[in-house]
């Protein structure tokens, strides 16, 4: 805040005109620094509407350091001429003094001296003239004056070119009163602080405006990992409808419960080295449901449970191959299996878990991604219920186009019935990625911008929640 | 699921019937199918080998159809043709017939020595007679092997196929095995003759054919096929010989299936002979083969076995979710080439599958098939009557609130792999891999994959390195499965949860991550104190800073290690700032 004198000095010459006030003739009238007087505007701008100040740039003359010297002691060639007795002085000494040189050869050149060479003592230095006009230093003391506007352009542009006068671009103020003008000030408060109201006194303060256009300071706090997000929503939505979650939290499998006990014949295509992976150490699951495994080989090798089977020699060693589960259906097999050694009761299980294939990866595919399944096992379930479950789960995704985003069916006769579940129980299930939606959710291309160490955090700072209905 | 592509024109044409490409589209749809693009072979050199290269291609419009993995009887434009117009009911579904040679002659017969047990012990045969090729048929003759080759028999792995101009060769044929060295023949398509052992290392730059030599490279014996003169017909799985190949001109076929899974093989030959026996003199006729086995038994060949299921009206109307007649079912199935009648008996019908639906194997691929004749579109959708309680599982339940209070503290949630190489879990660490109790994979593709994480620390270190470049301190988390090895499992192996945080700022920050591990214990109700409560202890671990490390334990129990990580470790994740963390097993709070 600028001196409130100052201000208070300002405000009075306003007061005085009709109209308004330059900046540059109240730094003049008061007889101080045109950049004070700046500094003044700007503070009396900042208590709201006392002034009102336009802001306008004009060109002016002012004299550089050397300009102001000659203003004061008279240019090189006067000082020169000045120094030098009638009787003449040696030219070693006169270019001693500190206008020597210049004002030497500008003097020569006006005639006012002259040099003899052939002196005797060396060459001497004598007046020519009686006396002389100083006319760099008369129109010097014109600019600073302010009254550079006698001088012609051309006289201006030799000082210029001389460096003595420079053309500056000054930035001043038209002054003019604002609509709550006064010549008093009153100052504004920043902010509000518990002593003015514990006294009361913030009902007699101005308070100082806020910026709205500006953002506040970035909350200090953690962030969820926007994948992680829409999980919670997908979990909530099962929940919702009814689904318990199932344990997947064991990564590697068995070609038995991750194959076999599916009916997925041995030679299937999946099974293959390029699109599993398997373990190398521990190599081989050591323990099965001895009854149930007989019963697995025998509907792959031979049929029953009213199917032909895949008529196969099906083979122990490959069951026992142990993999990273490439589906979490490796689990909800284990939980029919389990569900069977116990009285029917009529389940709906969901999980949402890690699962690996040994794929060649792209911008939307990784080597592990997340799948999102749904299982409902009851008697004399149809292909209608089915339908109609996927209908209410997608509804409440906000999804209108479910049929590209994943997979559905009702689970085979020859995996349920070895588990030992009655024959009437019929087990639908749909199974999608949580990637997928994530992406199209949350705009995302680029699969490695979300999932992995390659995550670009100021993502996940900047997301924002997840409600998959809206 | 396998793509067939055909020309649209020959398509319709043999549908008897133009459509737009909207109404082909519905019909795939209505039949199970989806037609997937619609192209030329000009646009598809376009979009793979540019515009060059596709200088003088054919425009033809081309149909790429997605058949079900299992549908071999769709793989080529015969078969598709037949399942559509059977479909639409303008064409009753042909009988398949074998039949014995005319003129009462006798069959061909191909004899298995018993060398073929140790490499491919299978072997099948048929003949086609009087066969019209024309040039689109021929074309897709051996298109229709290839699509077979690479799905049902699994790239040649289980079935391989050879087809042979029988008027060239004269049997008994003999399949048989022998050491590469004693095979010599004029293979397909080239200009003189070599041994195995050659063709085995012409062929590794053979852009096709080197798929497939893997199969036997390594056996001490070849298979192999002779006629009765010692011509080779084929060195399966790998190539046939030059002399018996097939042509526009070839009038009577045998083929040849050898295997190492036997009912593959069948299924395979009678899609073959079921698909073109429609071009012979007789259609749908096919001429048996014997095969003789090694131990004298003999059978004939193609199966074309016809079976019948008998199922009720009640159990489709029921597992469908419709309500339909039995006579109404039957039609319904008839139209998907399973032949059905009600039988007389309450609302039983009998559905006769063909051999070219092997796809068909329990009751409920009849029931499926009905569904799709049906029109899945017409199926009334209704919620499942399942009443049942949800609950959650505990451990993700504990999760769940856990993530969100260690946000809430200040910490951004990270999400990284679970695989990673050994350097990540052993070295970059400071640690032994044998000591880690890392599950190892097998097969992979790159470092990348070499083991399951056996702790979350490293990736929460790539995330850091990954984003230098963001304002400091930088405070990570991630609760999430690490995997060990451990025996007492069925499969040797066991996933653990674990939270791990980090922070990374110009300073250590040992008292940010304390205080994270106090508020952690706070949420989880368990209070400072050395027998119920919680402590640290310093420790020695090798990741950590000397003197900069502490062991948590919580009721008398480690559960995990805090600390100010070794410069080395800082270094070796591509940091450069001091780290502390946190690592701890949350499942003991369950």
């Amino acid at each position: 805040m600028a001196d409130t004198g100052l201000l208070e000095a300002l405000l009075r010459l306003l007061e005085k005109v009709d109209g308004g006030i330059e900046s540059q003739d109240v730094a003049a009238d008061l007889g101080v620094d045109h950049q004070l007087i700046v500094g003044a505007v700007k503070s009396l701008q900042a208590l709201g509407e006392v002034i009102s100040a336009q802001q306008k740039s004009s060109k002016r003359w002012e004299l550089t350091g050397e300009g102001r010297e000659i203003a004061e002691q008279g240019s090189h060639e006067a000082r020169v001429f000045n120094a030098i007795p009638d009787e003449g002085l040696p030219q070693n000494e006169l270019m001693k003094m500190p206008s020597g040189k210049v004002g030497f050869s500008k003097a020569m050149s006006n005639k006012w001296i002259r040099l003899d060479k052939a002196h005797e003592g060396g060459p001497r230095v004598f007046k020519t003239v009686e006396t002389i006009e100083d006319t760099v230093r008369d129109k010097l003391q014109l600019v600073q004056k302010g009254l550079s506007a006698k001088l012609e352009d051309k006289e201006k542009n030799e000082l210029k070119k001389r460096k003595l006068l420079s053309e500056v671009t000054v930035k001043s103020y038209w002054i003019t009163k604002g609509s709550s003008f006064s010549t008093t000030i009153t100052k504004q408060e920043t902010e509000l602080t518990p002593e003015m109201i514990a006294s009361g006194s913030w009902k007699e303060k101005k308070f100082k405006p806020y910026n709205f256009e500006a953002m506040g300071v970035a909350a200090d706090c953690g962030h969820l990992h926007p994948l992680m997000k829409v999980r919670t929503q997908f979990r909530q939505i099962f929940l919702e409808m009814g689904f318990t979650e199932m344990p997947t939290n064991n990564f590697i499998e068995s070609s038995f419960w991750n194959f076999d006990s599916l009916f997925q014949p041995q030679q299937h295509p999946a099974r293959d080295q390029h699109d599993t992976f398997f373990i190398s150490d521990p190599a081989l699951a050591h323990e099965f449901p001895q009854d149930y495994l007989e019963r697995v080989k025998q509907v792959h090798s031979e049929g029953g449970y009213g199917s032909q089977g895949y008529k196969y020699d099906w083979k122990i060693e490959e069951a026992q191959k142990n993999l990273l589960r490439t589906h979490t259906t490796a689990v909800s097999a284990r939980m029919l299996y389990k569900l069977a050694q116990q009285k029917f009761t009529p389940v709906k299980y969901f999980s949402i878990d890690r699962v690996f294939r040994n794929e060649t990866l792209d911008a939307t595919h990784l080597a592990e991604f997340h799948q999102i399944e749904g299982v409902v096992a009851d008697y004399g379930l149809t292909l209608g219920n089915l339908m109609g479950i996927l209908h209410q789960f997608f509804t409440k995704l906000g999804l209108k186009k479910w049929v590209e985003v994943g997979n559905s069916g009702v689970f085979r006769p020859e995996m349920l019935l070895p588990m030992g579940l009655p024959e009437g129980v019929s087990v639908i299930a749909w199974g999608l990625s949580l990637e997928r939606p994530t992406m199209i959710k949350y705009g995302i291309n680029n699969i490695r911008e979300l999932v992995g160490h390659k995550v670009n955090l100021q993502m996940v700072y900047d997301s924002p929640i997840c409600r998959l209905d809206s | 699921m396998p793509t067939v592509s055909v020309k649209r024109d020959l398509l319709f044409e043999a549908l008897g019937q133009k459509y737009t490409d909207e109404e082909f589209d519905e019909l795939c749809f209505e039949f199970g199918l989806e037609l997937d693009e619609i192209t030329s072979e000009k646009e598809i050199l376009i979009r793979e080998q540019g515009d060059e290269k596709a200088e003088g291609a054919s425009d033809v419009v081309l149909y790429k159809i997605d058949v079900p993995a299992n549908r071999y009887d769709l793989l080529c434009l015969e078969g598709l043709v037949r399942g559509l117009q059977v479909f639409k009911e303008k064409l009753e579904a042909p009988r398949y017939k074998r039949v014995s040679p005319a003129d009462g002659g006798e069959p061909q017969r191909l004899v298995i020595t018993e060398e073929t047990a140790s490499v491919r012990p299978h072997a099948v045969a048929a003949v086609l007679r009087n066969i019209t090729f024309t040039q689109e048929r021929y074309e897709s003759f051996i298109e229709l092997q290839e699509k077979l080759h690479q799905n049902i028999c699994r790239k040649r792995t289980l079935v391989a196929i050879g087809t042979h101009d029988l008027d060239t060769i004269s049997g008994p044929f003999t399949y048989t095995a022998k050491p590469p060295g004693e095979i010599r023949f004029k293979p397909l398509n080239q200009s003189k003759e070599y041994t195995a052992t050659e063709l085995m290392s012409l062929y590794k730059t053979d852009s096709h054919l080197r798929h497939y030599l893997h199969i036997i490279e390594n056996e001490p014996l070849y298979p192999i096929i002779y006629d009765s003169n010692g011509i080779v017909l084929s060195m399966p799985p790998i190539i046939n010989g030059d002399h018996s190949k097939i042509s526009l001109n070839t009038k009577n076929i045998f083929i040849e299936c050898t295997a190492t899974d036997l009912t593959k093989a069948k299924t395979t030959l009678d899609m073959v002979v079921t698909m073109f026996s429609e071009y012979c003199e007789e259609p749908f006729t096919v001429e048996g083969a014997e095969v003789v086995y090694p131990d004298g038994r003999l059978c004939v060949y193609p199966e074309l076995a016809y079976r019948t299921e008998t199922l009720s009206g009640d159990f489709i109307n029921k597992r469908v979710g419709i309500n339909e007649s039995a006579e109404s079912i039957a039609q319904l199935l008839t139209r998907m080439c399973l032949r059905s009648e009600v039988s007389g008996e309450g609302d039983l019908i009998q559905v006769e599958i063909p051999p070219t639906r092997a796809d068909v194997i329990h009751a409920c691929d009849i029931m499926e098939d009905a569904a799709i004749a049906y029109g899945f579109n017409n199926i009334v959708r209704s919620t499942p009557r399942t009443y049942t309680i949800a609950n959650q599982l505990p451990l993700n339940k504990l999760t769940e609130l856990l993530r969100q209070d260690l946000a809430a503290a200040g910490f951004t949630e990270a999400l990284t792999f679970a695989l990673c190489s050994e350097e990540d879990i052993a070295d970059k660490l400071r640690k032994n891999i044998a000591e880690t109790r890392a599950v190892h994979i097998s097969n992979p593709k790159t470092t990348e994959f070499q083991v399951a994480r056996t702790c979350l620390l490293p990736g929460l270190l790539k995330t850091l390195a990954a984003n230098r470049k963001m304002p400091l301190p930088l405070k990570l988390f991630e609760i999430s499965d690490v995997v060990l090895k451990d025996e007492t499992k069925d499969i040797g192996a066991r996933n653990n949860r674990r939270l791990c945080a980090v922070y990374y700022n110009k300073s250590p920050g040992f008292e940010v991550i304390h205080g994270l591990l106090d508020r952690v214990m706070q949420l989880l109700d368990v209070k400072p104190g050395r027998n119920q409560g919680y402590h640290i202890q310093a420790a020695e671990d090798s990741t950590f800073f000397p003197g900069r490390c502490a062991e948590i334990f919580s009721c008398g129990k480690s559960i995990g290690h805090l600390g100010v990580l070794h410069p080395d470790v800082i270094s070796r994740f591509e940091l450069t700032m001091p780290c502390s963390a946190i690592d701890i097993d949350i499942e003991p709070f369950l």
